[in-house]
């Protein structure tokens, strides 16, 4: 009982997608960024599990586990990294980071 | 039909949000309702641990961790909204572009054959197809490699973590706190000048 034919969700994610792109190009606020890449994760995810369902195969569903995943990994590390680097800072932008320059 | 094209226009338009907020605690309130009606389309795809797991550790885990970081970052005196808001710099081409990216993979996904799944030859059961136990069975016994390689990247996150966060649990660098010590005095000296 499929509630919508499968070009429907590809573009449900594809608009998520992108969305996602834009927050990380126009954001400049490091928190925000990595949420505009959540976003994005979680749209390949909505694509993974609708293929996974029209194909009726679990591995789709597998792989969206093993992206959820990497997604949790990447948030934490993601937001230990802001909070080392922004915490001395007076702004949080990531533009105004300078430490790693050579 | 009605009720996936409203999941659908809360999906896209708690995204807007997320990437349209001002302030970042905005964004993690619009995030949730995105991961809700995420679930929610995950349900209508019988993906049924993955709406729970997408409940329990995308709302639950990650953005608590979001949460507790904002709490952190804008304990101090300046909160985040302070910076330079570069918005309407690159707003132009940025949407351009991604709008080009958008189009080109409309285009690529509409030649696709990829669109019509087999109809005969479709391997796996409709009636079992998604169940937690189907799922299960298959995580632990054909898929055991990626739920190993899962294990893997959870360590590696948490070594990462502890490696970062204790670098600055050790010792307060001087240099930081000689700068706190400057802003202080600047403050005190701009005080008294006005």
């Amino acid at each position: 009982m499929m509630a919508a034919p499968i070009g429907d969700y590809v573009a449900l994610a594809s608009v998520m997608f992108f969305i996602g792109v834009l927050g990380v190009i126009v954001r400049r606020n490091p928190l925000i960024m990595l949420m505009s890449i959540e976003l994005m994760f979680n749209a390949a995810n909505l694509l993974l599990i609708a293929f996974a369902r029209a194909w009726l195969q679990n591995s789709g569903q597998i792989f969206a586990f093993l992206v959820i995943t990497v997604a949790a990994a990447e948030a934490a590390i993601g937001l230990a990294i802001i909070v080392t680097t922004f915490r001395p800072e007076k702004y949080v932008d990531v533009d105004d980071v300078r430490a790693l320059k050579g | 039909m009605i009720a996936f094209w409203l999941v659908g226009t809360i999906l896209i338009a708690s995204a807007v949000w997320t990437i349209a907020a001002r302030k970042p605690v905005y964004s993690v309130v619009a995030l949730l309702l995105n991961f809700a009606a995420l679930a929610v389309l995950y349900l209508t795809l019988s993906a049924e641990f993955l709406a729970v797991i997408q409940i329990i550790v995308y709302s639950g885990a990650i953005l608590v961790l979001f949460v507790f970081v904002i709490a952190l970052l804008s304990s101090g005196t300046a909160p985040f909204a302070a910076g330079p808001n570069r918005l309407p710099k690159i707003w132009m081409p940025a949407g351009i572009i991604v709008a080009a990216a958008f189009v080109f993979l409309t285009y690529a996904l509409v030649r696709a054959p990829a669109l019509t799944p087999p109809r005969a030859g479709a391997v796996g059961n409709a009636g079992v197809f998604g169940s937690i136990a189907d799922f299960g069975k298959a995580l632990f016994t054909v898929q055991l490699l990626p739920f190993e390689v899962t294990a893997l990247i959870l360590m590696v996150a948490v070594i990462g973590v502890i490696t970062l966060g204790g670098e600055q649990m050790r010792a307060p660098s001087p240099p930081h706190e000689a700068k706190v010590e400057r802003a202080m005095r600047e403050a005190i000296l701009r005080e008294g000048e006005g």
